[in-house]
């Protein structure tokens, strides 16, 4: 049974090092839409796909949430990242697939992945 | 539909949040000997009074000003109820909500349990300002994944700490698997 003892250690291990990771204005922002229409939808892999990225690459500025219904559902699963000072950019249908192309383009490399927009969908 | 139970627990558990719960109790009960499979989900959010009690069943109700079906709630229903189980839900306005929903352990139309880790690490980690108590147990034998306990530990960090939610997923991974036992529902 694991049990709380490593708890103690990651703790004293973390404390003082740690930057916590504060809900500062300029993080960015990839807000996953979980309601019914989304999970059913298939965004479960999408949202553990972007907070796996976030901890396995390290990505300090990136804070992953998550948001209920927008009243888009046919467009579902839908990720929202909000950069501030930037433009709010809404990627539609996604899947775990296009969503490790967004992190790599997008998060890391700073290039909004167009063909995957709501506004490439909705021409 | 939501082809897994866990991923109804994950939509179901949401509605608590949204009601502002500060502590929500979610618990997964496998009872091989009567045959079936119990989730509860009780909160501390605003509650429900009566005339709204009655709609949240119904699919074309919901609070929600963006469309107007609410899926989540009839579809865990259904769920339960097709495998020759039961649902009630029960609240008490401003002091909280009970969803319980019994199974059909072995009835073919049983959705898998599915990717439970997945669900209360999503529910845990996502929403840091809130508190929740996991139970999981197979005949008698569980464990229990108490956020609170956790925060009396880790003092002020974040339960979302890349290496404390790593330590969470293990956590309810490990001691999942423990129980189970090698079985699988």
């Amino acid at each position: 049974m694991k049990t709380l003892e490593e708890l103690m250690a990651i703790r004293n291990k973390m404390q003082g090092q740690v930057n916590l990771r504060a809900e500062d204005e300029n993080a960015v922002r990839v807000v996953v839409g979980m309601a019914t229409c989304g999970i059913a939808a298939g965004a479960r892999p999408v949202l553990k796909a972007f907070s796996d990225a976030v901890q396995e690459k390290n990505l300090k500025n990136v804070m992953v949430v998550q948001s209920g219904c927008a009243g888009l559902c046919q467009y579902e699963p839908i990720v929202e990242i909000n950069q501030p000072g930037k433009e709010k950019v809404t990627y539609v249908k996604m899947t775990a697939e296009k969503a490790a192309e967004v992190i790599e383009l997008h998060l890391i490399g700073g290039e909004v992945v167009s063909k995957y927009t709501i506004n490439s969908v909705m021409k | 539909m939501l082809p897994e139970i866990s991923l109804n627990i994950l939509d179901v558990a949401q509605n608590s949040i949204s009601a502002g719960s500060e502590l929500t109790e979610i618990t997964v009960e496998i009872d091989t000997a009567a045959d079936t499979l119990t989730v509860c989900i009780n909160d501390t959010g605003c509650g429900m009074d009566e005339q709204q009690l009655k709609n949240v069943v119904d699919p074309f109700y919901t609070t929600r000003k963006t469309r107007k079906i609410g899926l989540g709630v009839p579809f865990f229903k259904m769920a339960a109820e097709n495998t020759g189980g039961s649902f009630s839900i029960t609240s008490e306005k401003d002091v909280g909500t009970k969803v319980k929903a019994v199974f059909g352990l072995s009835h073919i139309d049983r959705m898998p349990l599915g990717d439970m880790t997945f669900t209360i690490h999503t529910i845990v980690t996502l929403n840091d300002d809130k508190d929740f108590i996991y139970r999981y147990t197979v005949d008698g034998n569980g464990f229990t994944l108490d956020t609170r306990e956790f925060r009396k530990i880790l003092g002020g960090m974040p339960l979302n700490t890349p290496d404390v939610s790593v330590f969470i997923k293990q956590y309810l991974d490990e001691n999942t698997a423990e129980i189970n036992n090698g079985a699988i529902f």
